[in-house]
């Protein structure tokens, strides 16, 4: 009995280990090719690793970084993801808090607005959203976060508010008699508290914002904004004119920083995704 | 001040506490309340330009013939009409619900069988859950474009044609990304459904001989109904709802074929010349809000109806 059973676990590990390296072998795939020289990818050598001669150390990051394209759609989808960010979090978080505190008809209604908004799939709203974005003159990438405050709502004050239930309200209630006004007490007393829920939407906002393309690409003014989506949407079908060596670098600079972002808050990333689930 | 002698003093005491504590609670609402153009008007006013003015207009203008906004022409429901005779409305819409039917099975068969391997007593658990994770992070675009570098590649050595000529592998194709996309998450919603199973259970299930198989038809699987339901629900709206992986990994190449319900509305708006395209899209726009809607509440449903049996 006791044998069978370690041959079962090391038959477990063994098909487990094989599928987890099939699993990482595209992001390796991009890896090695991006440390290859061009002429060393191509259809029949694209699965082969890098020799000595086809080694071609950090030139292909160093031709991605300098290449105009890359660098500012890094720079604009870093400002985009940030502002949206910070705005969703803050505005997004006092509006739960509200919501909970405030027993109206006018917050359930504004709170099922939210909720059904989670639904509606974007091909929805992209023409009149796009239209609306340009007569208020928010088609750049320094504005472009309200529009994503708006349409991002959603997910996050259902977030919050699924969590801010759990708060008791005796702590606020002792602030507001000890003097402090609403907004200090959210700020004091609420905020502290809310921080791993904090933690959880935001990575799941990033994550989003990061990699979202057809918003962006709608919205932005085209001729002079790019985000990196839209810019790798856009290189994907020139194979000739464009170099698969820095392309290659590029796709592996967009995503590494969500991987040490993601290695460095599993854990919240992991409660936000059951959390998110449970109350989905 | 006199003690208090009266038998029942606690209780009018706690009466009046109960009292006083119903009137601070209104009283703090209504401080509160007052603070709303700080607290709740940034989001809402946000959230009117960013989606119910354009979700009532869109609405309206699925009524309309238009190029631009401005000069919206009321036709009634002639895109209604234009959209549910429309063959590659049609087209797409089965090969959505194929692919949502393939890609759910798939994804939710190999995270369970994931999930319970995670759970059971192998070493690097953690070091597994992260690789499995991990596609998760990468966006539909970029997720398109390296399986689409990695397929081409990989046809092109086999002697097949490439995706853009290759239905077959168009949606296979599809279906491994999607996959390699979601099972991670899926599972990491399974895992948590397994641990927070009563041990008890197990237990009582081993002592009375269960094998491994009764154990998890009859103990696991109904303990995790709830995350079931959530799972495939999920997946199933991301089926529904595919649009980057889609444009990214075939473009719905060749010809339309490999092209999804989302994508398909993209396309009659934007890739088509004509003032009446523009309508047509949004009324399938609404049609295709109208499914997702749907799938939604039976899923609202599936849920409520699982925990009154809980």
């Amino acid at each position: 009995m006791e044998e069978k059973q370690t041959v079962g676990k090391i038959i477990l590990s063994v098909v487990i280990g094989i599928i987890s390296i099939l699993w990482i072998y595209p992001v390796f795939m991009i890896l090695i090719n991006a440390l290859k020289v061009e002429r060393a990818i191509s259809t029949t050598s694209i699965f082969k690793l890098p020799t000595k001669e086809t080694f071609n150390g950090i030139q292909n990051f160093v031709t991605a970084l300098t290449s105009q394209g890359f660098a500012q759609a890094f720079g604009y989808s870093l400002i985009i993801t940030l502002s949206s960010l910070v705005l969703i979090l803050l505005c997004c978080s006092m509006c739960a808090w509200y919501i909970t505190r405030v027993n109206s008809i006018l917050s359930k209604v504004v709170y099922y607005l939210f909720v059904f908004s989670m639904v509606v799939p974007f091909q929805m709203l992209m023409f009149t959203l796009s239209s609306t974005a340009d007569r208020l003159d928010l088609d750049n990438p320094y504005k472009i976060c309200i529009i994503y405050l708006g349409f991002g709502a959603g997910l996050a004050v259902f977030m919050f508010t699924g969590f801010m239930k759990t708060i008791p309200v005796e702590l606020e209630e002792a602030a507001m008699i000890d003097g402090c006004n609403p907004i200090r007490t959210f700020f004091n007393i609420d905020l502290p508290v809310l921080k791993p829920t904090l933690i959880s939407v935001a990575i799941l906002e990033a994550m989003w914002l990061w990699n979202d393309y057809l918003l962006p690409y709608l919205v932005l003014d085209r001729k002079k904004y790019t985000t990196i989506p839209i810019l790798i949407q856009y290189f994907k079908g020139s194979y000739g004119s464009v170099q698969m060596g820095p392309m290659m670098a590029c796709i592996l600079m967009t995503i590494l920083p969500v991987i040490i972002l993601y290695l460095a808050a599993q854990k919240y990333i992991i409660e936000g995704v059951v959390a998110g689930a449970v109350k989905g | 001040m006199p003690p208090f002698n009266n038998k029942n003093a606690h209780i009018t005491l706690m009466a009046i506490c109960n009292e006083s504590i119903d009137l601070r609670r209104k009283e703090m609402e209504k401080a509160v309340k007052k603070y709303w153009p700080i607290f709740v008007l940034p989001t809402v006013a946000a959230f009117a330009i960013g989606f119910i003015y354009p979700f009532i207009q869109g609405v309206y203008l699925s009524f309309c013939k238009f190029s631009t906004i401005k000069k919206a022409k009321f036709v009634g429901l002639a895109n209604y009409q234009y959209a549910l005779t429309d063959e590659s409305f049609y087209h797409s819409f089965g090969y959505t619900l194929a692919f949502a039917v393939v890609s759910v099975v798939l994804i939710n068969v190999i995270a369970f069988m994931l999930a319970l391997a995670l759970t059971s007593k192998i070493k690097g658990k953690d070091i597994y859950r992260t690789v499995f994770f991990m596609p998760n992070l990468i966006g539909g675009i970029v997720l398109g474009y390296i399986w689409k570098t990695l397929l081409d590649c990989f046809l092109s050595l086999i002697g097949q044609p490439l995706l853009a000529l290759n239905e077959t592998w168009g949606f296979v194709g599809l279906v491994i990304l999607m996959c390699w996309q979601q099972i991670g998450y899926m599972m990491i919603i399974y895992i948590a459904g397994l641990q927070a199973i009563d041990t008890a259970y197990l237990e009582a299930a081993m002592i009375d001989g269960a094998t491994k198989l009764q154990t998890l038809f009859r103990v696991k699987i109904p303990n995790v109904m709830s995350s079931i339901t959530i799972c495939l629900f999920l997946t199933l709206t991301n089926g529904f709802k595919l649009f980057d992986q889609n444009l990214a990994l075939t473009g719905g190449e060749p010809a339309h074929k490999s092209e999804m319900l989302a994508l398909n509305i993209y396309d009659t708006f934007y890739a088509r010349s004509g003032k009446q395209w523009k309508g047509y899209g949004q009324a399938k726009a609404v049609i295709f809000c109208i499914l997702v809607i749907v799938i939604s509440l039976i899923q609202l449903r599936a849920t409520k109806s699982k925990e009154v049996q809980a």
